[in-house]
């Protein structure tokens, strides 16, 4: 295996509605900055790749007229998931494990604002027996939040904990959209949006971009001082259909985190791309993470959850706390379709 | 074959999903330009391309376009097609034609009408203008312009577009 690193992330700022950019204008920014932070010229880097979701903006192709914002003239070697931005990460690393290039832009985006988010959601189900029923993402959520608490005999506070504690985090992350100071028990005394869930609960529906490179071996030495090394980085996923699956469990979570090595020594840090509080428990217990593992320093997807960047995001912002110096082993978690249908995660250590 | 050996073809799953679309910087000065009546492009800072529309970035450059630049709605045909296929989507009926335009300052040609002009005369590097909706009728859409028409000029030289095609 090939070592590979990401060198360099960037993000928007999280927002409820951009109103003013449009793809392009959010994208390009963001991309720009990764690139020169990484020290690579954008001619020489090897290879791009980007994920976002036409159905979000309700454009075909919204996601060739993004390449406007890479410099793709003349041709540049290019791939796009209809995934986050945390698959075309794993493209990339691919590309560059099978050793043609060294480096890689990947980059990711997402305006939600433009539609109904939910309904957009639905969407992604099962089209026979029940997209056609219409649930929504957040009682699919509710659903698989009542068999966790029933399972575990966890409680509400809980949950309620996990959303002030993400909250509070995010104070320090320029990118975040919610922020603040809440007390575990107040929220607990706001109304249900959908039972259990309240809506600390639940994500915020955001609009964002980010950018991250990668780069390999000597390259990686040679342009960042601390670089963000990905020693073992694995996805799987479950059934389509929510009753084939325990949804009080995250199979494919635990099983994606043994084959990334996880076991192999303790983490100070992990991002975890869990949208709603329950989410982020049933992650914590497939992963085995002790109460040792400091979880979302960031603030995580519920300070801030733009779709098809969130994925991406937890990778760098795992990366950033490891080139920053301040841990020296991370765990980067995204995931994919309703109630942690899919789920990616990757080991990473500084140097 | 009996009725419950029949497959089952279809099932009804109606979708209906309403998107408000965000224009972004770039082309909103460009659609409020055009319900001016006014073609408004931008320049790149690096290499000094002039995009019309504007995207809001430099396809080769990737930096942000942020000059602009008023052109005129003269220009030249740097390629065409006769369409001959009838369409339940257009408004006009065929034979007609439709061309690659770029116009003058600009260095990206985009696709547009061509009438008041025999479809067999329309020929590369013929110089055209742009045809507005009468001035009440201007919006912020590109079908401000209704088409482009001829306009009695020598035919550009080949050299002056090629590397526009």
């Amino acid at each position: 295996m090939r070592d590979v690193a990401i060198v360099s992330f960037a993000q928007a700022k999280n927002v409820r509605r951009e109103l003013d950019a449009n793809e392009v204008e959010m994208v390009m920014p963001v991309v720009s900055e990764a690139v020169e932070q990484s020290g690579i010229p954008r001619r020489e880097i090897g290879f791009t790749c980007s994920g976002s979701c036409d159905y979000l903006a309700g454009q075909p192709f919204s996601f060739v007229s993004a390449l406007d914002a890479v410099g793709a003239w003349p041709p540049i070697s290019e791939s796009h998931v209809e995934m986050d931005g945390a698959w075309a990460l794993y493209e990339a690393w691919v590309k560059i494990q099978i050793g043609d290039i060294d480096s890689a832009l990947i980059y990711a985006f997402g305006k939600a604002s433009m539609g109904d988010l939910p309904d957009v959601l639905t969407l992604q189900l099962d089209p026979y027996y029940v997209a056609p029923l219409g649930p929504d993402s957040v009682s699919m959520a509710a659903l698989q939040a009542r068999a966790y608490l029933e399972a575990t005999g966890r409680s509400e506070r809980d949950l309620a904990a996990v959303a002030a504690r993400s909250r509070k985090d995010a104070k320090t992350n320029p990118a975040a959209q919610v922020t603040g100071d809440f007390d575990p028990e107040r929220l607990l005394g706001e109304p249900y949006l959908v039972s259990p869930l309240r809506k600390h609960d639940c994500p915020p529906i955001s609009d964002g971009a980010a950018a991250i490179v990668l780069a390999s071996g000597d390259l990686a030495r040679k342009v960042c001082k601390r670089p963000a090394w990905i020693r073992g980085i694995d996805h799987r996923i479950e059934a389509h259909g929510l009753g084939n699956r325990d949804l009080a469990k995250s199979l494919s979570t635990a099983e994606a985190g043994r084959r990334a090595g996880l076991g192999t020594g303790a983490v100070d840090i992990a991002e975890l791309h869990a949208p709603f509080t329950h989410q982020e428990l049933i992650l914590r217990d497939a992963l085995g993470l002790g109460n040792e593992v400091r979880v979302n320093p960031s603030g995580g997807p519920l300070a801030g959850n733009p779709m098809m960047v969130a994925g991406l995001a937890r990778f760098g912002e795992a990366a950033r706390v490891l080139m920053d110096g301040q841990a020296s082993r991370a765990v980067a978690h995204a995931t994919s379709g309703p109630c942690l249908q899919q789920n990616m995660v990757a080991v990473l250590e500084g140097e | 074959m009996s009725e419950s050996l029949k497959p089952v073809t279809a099932i009804k799953a109606p979708v209906h999903l309403e998107f408000s679309y965000t224009a972004g910087r770039a082309s909103t000065r460009f659609l409020r330009g055009m319900a001016q009546g006014k073609i408004l492009g931008q320049r790149c800072p690096e290499c000094g391309k002039v995009y019309v529309p504007p995207r809001g970035s430099c396809t080769i450059c990737a930096v942000p376009t942020d000059v602009e630049v008023e052109v005129t709605g003269k220009g030249t045909v740097t390629t065409f097609c006769i369409v001959r296929i009838p369409s339940d989507s257009l408004s006009i009926d065929p034979p007609f034609t439709c061309a690659h335009i770029l116009l003058d300052g600009a260095d990206l040609p985009f696709f547009a009408l061509i009438q008041e002009c025999p479809f067999d005369e329309v020929r590369m590097g013929m110089r055209v203008e742009a045809v507005w909706v009468p001035k009440e009728e201007l919006g912020p859409t590109f079908e401000s312009i209704k088409y482009f028409r001829p306009i009695d000029e020598p035919d550009a030289s080949f050299e002056s577009y090629k590397e526009h095609l």
